[in-house]
């Protein structure tokens, strides 16, 4: 049976395990019907002209997962920022892990999806929130149809978090192939602040695919920092649906570290509501093998006097692939907008490609938009300048692949995970440079 | 040290040593100069090891060693270093991690331990004020955003950091003014010793005055067609390289 129709004839059964008679029901009712309707993405459609999800969707991906699965902590360890006090979200097969997670609800509520959905408390939350700015296509609808599990981060407003939160979802690999399809919702109040850091991570050789929603929401001045790690194996694909609404003044930044896995698209929106916003997307993207990463990001400025910040690095070594689409619409009521979009790529081998596309409908006439493209190979003088130091061809590639990446870096607020990002990094190209960036 | 014989080299197809001598000794400044696109940075390149050049014919011996084969980080190794006429920015990497990283890179393939940490602060410490160089521009970005002049007397304090045998500086008084000529200058006659030698390219005899030469050769026309004492560098300044090129065409 094609993946498609298995989880169309599989939502009798995922009924059964749900409250049918809560409202978030009829949503997802809906959601199935929108999704038989539209099914997987396809290379005839514009937006993913470049990336085929044909090869992964050919798995008999197990749907739900019945099973708890255990994993001690010292055997992932390695998976978390430890060296950092935060609150923990962790999921081990889409079922939560009370044994991993440190939630609160102290002063905020970090806690999961599945109790805010199922307690009367949390219900104007939901009822105002969820799935308000999801898009409506169709693996968006497919989350939402199955949606039960993830992430609930409610911060009410002037509030800080006291520390940042991680989310992590693991896979073990019981199930032959594995299907996953986490849903978070994040509401930040008015002047509050929040910093976050989420990861996939698949612990064996067998196919995973997620198809993740997650739906953030920042008031008037409020600060978000999301930060993504996605550095899974060779047979973990990922799907990362993200929006995100801003209110008047408030700023959000996303930092999407692509290192990995089979093949991972990132479906990044901003959608600005006010005035006085600042969205900031920044990615870091080292691929090689043949992986496959592909950013299609949507920056919607919708009133005046706001900013958005693109910066798009990728490195891409033997046949690995890479997409960056990039849209920003600026809408007639968004005078004074300054939009900037850069994506910088270095091509190390002959087979490895770069797909890079800005669009740009801007409908307002006094604003600054920018948008820059480059793709090239690492610059030989800069790479005899270190070499003449004393410094290896590796290490001095990788000195040089840091340089690159430098100002996207930079600007990550949290030093043990900048520190990580640069193990991540140095790990990945086989280095020990002996410092930290 | 460094004896160079017969070099020809070429860039894409392109011949611009065309049968080159040279025979640097431990203890000795020997000054290359020559009119614009005589080959004075392609030897120094091709002495550094940089891989777009050809060597067609002829020998390049460190210490009675043919160093053809040999990487430009094997060649840093054994010594050789060349101050760049244009050294490249490294955004993201400061001075002082790119100093660790060169010093132990080198003692690595030398067989040495790492350096411990307080010895290499005492060392940055001692170069960077024999080159006058404030203690905030260690912990700068590797040239980002440096001036000209910043930037040259960045490239000595490498030198002085990474204390090479052969030290070739290629240009190094471009972009200076009189003030960082002199610290420059004062620099390399402190690192100078008796067991290491320094090729020093220039088109002016400015930076000669400070830095004198034990010998002074003219390149022209990927050959050296005349060497001397300092006086020649004088006269060069006086006469211009006109004169060179009439007596070899004569």
């Amino acid at each position: 049976m094609e993946l498609k129709d298995k989880l169309v004839s599989s939502f009798l059964a995922f009924e059964n395990t749900v409250d049918v008679d809560a409202p978030v029901h009829d949503i997802r009712s809906q959601a199935i019907k929108v999704f038989e309707e539209i099914g997987f993405p396809t290379k005839k459609q514009e937006a993913w002209k470049y990336t085929s999800l044909n090869a992964i969707l050919k798995h008999d991906y197990s749907i739900f997962p019945d099973e708890e699965n255990a994993l001690e902590f010292k055997d992932i360890k390695k998976y978390f920022i430890h060296d950092l006090d935060t609150y923990k979200i962790v999921f081990i097969d889409g079922k939560y892990s009370s044994h991993l997670s440190e939630t609160t609800h102290d002063k905020i509520d970090v806690c999961l999806m599945s109790s805010a959905l199922s307690h009367d408390k949390y219900k104007a939350v939901i009822d105002n929130y969820f799935n308000k700015i999801a898009k409506q296509d169709g693996l968006t609808s497919l989350n939402t149809a199955f949606s039960r599990e993830g992430a609930y981060i409610y911060i009410s407003k002037n509030k800080l978090a006291d520390k940042p939160i991680q989310i992590i979802h693991f896979s073990t690999g019981k199930e032959s192939a594995q299907m996953l399809q986490p849903r978070n919702l994040i509401v930040v109040g008015e002047n509050s602040h929040v910093q976050i850091i989420e990861r996939h991570q698949s612990l064996t050789e067998n196919p995973v695919l997620t198809n993740s929603v997650t739906e953030i929401f920042a008031d008037k001045r409020a600060i978000v920092d999301y930060y993504k790690i996605q550095n899974d194996n060779q047979n973990a694909s990922l799907i990362d649906n993200t929006f995100i609404d801003q209110e008047a003044q408030s700023v959000a930044s996303v930092h999407t570290f692509a290192f990995g896995g089979n093949i991972t698209r990132n479906n990044l929106n901003f959608y600005q509501k006010g005035e006085g916003i600042d969205s900031i997307l920044n990615g870091v993207t080292i691929i090689e093998g043949k992986q496959h990463v592909d950013h299609n990001t949507l920056v919607h400025h919708t009133a005046p006097n706001c900013e958005s910040h693109q910066d798009y690095k990728g490195i891409f070594d033997e046949k690995a692939t890479g997409v960056f689409n990039g849209k920003i619409i600026v809408n007639k009521e968004a005078q004074k907008t300054n939009a900037f979009q850069s994506n910088n790529n270095i091509l190390l081998s002959d087979k490895a490609t770069i797909n890079s596309k800005p669009q740009l409908e801007i409908f307002a006439d006094d604003v600054k938009c920018s948008h820059g493209c480059t793709i090239g190979q690492l610059d030989d003088n800069a790479l005899f300048y270190m070499k003449s130091r004393g410094i290896g061809e590796k290490e001095a590639k990788a000195l040089l692949m840091y340089a690159f990446a430098n100002n996207v870096l930079a600007s990550v607020k949290i030093p043990q995970l900048k520190s990580r990002i640069n193990k991540l990094i140095a790990t990945k190209l086989g280095v020990n440079i002996g410092f930290d960036l | 040290m460094l004896e160079i014989k017969d070099l020809h080299a070429s860039v894409e197809g392109k011949e611009i040593l065309k049968g080159l001598n040279l025979n640097v000794k431990a203890g000795e400044i020997h000054a290359i100069m020559g009119p614009n696109g005589a080959g004075k940075s392609t030897l120094a390149n091709i002495v550094a090891g940089k891989e777009e050049y050809e060597v067609n014919e002829g020998k390049i011996l460190l210490n009675g060693e043919d160093i053809e084969e040999l990487a430009a980080e094997e060649r840093a190794h054994k010594g050789i270093f060349l101050s760049f006429q244009y050294p490249v920015e490294i955004p993201g990497v400061t001075v002082t991690n790119f100093m660790k990283t060169a010093i132990n890179e080198t003692r690595k393939a030398q067989g040495l331990e790492e350096m411990p940490a307080k010895d290499m602060l005492k060392k940055i410490r001692e170069k960077s004020e024999l080159l006058e160089i404030d203690r905030k521009f260690l912990s700068r970005s590797l040239n980002e955003g440096f001036s000209g002049g910043e930037k040259k007397r960045n490239e000595i304090f490498q030198m002085a950091m990474m204390e090479p045998k052969l030290a070739i500086l290629d240009e190094t008084d471009s972009g200076l003014d009189i003030d960082a000529l002199r610290i420059v200058a004062n620099g390399v006659n402190k690192l100078k010793n008796e067991n290491n030698a320094i090729v020093v390219i220039t088109h002016y005899q400015r930076l000669l005055e400070y830095i004198v030469p034990d010998y002074v050769h003219v390149l022209y026309d990927g050959k050296i067609v005349k060497s001397g004492t300092k006086e020649l560098a004088l006269e060069l300044e006086e006469k211009g390289y006109d004169w060179i090129k009439e007596e070899i065409n004569a």
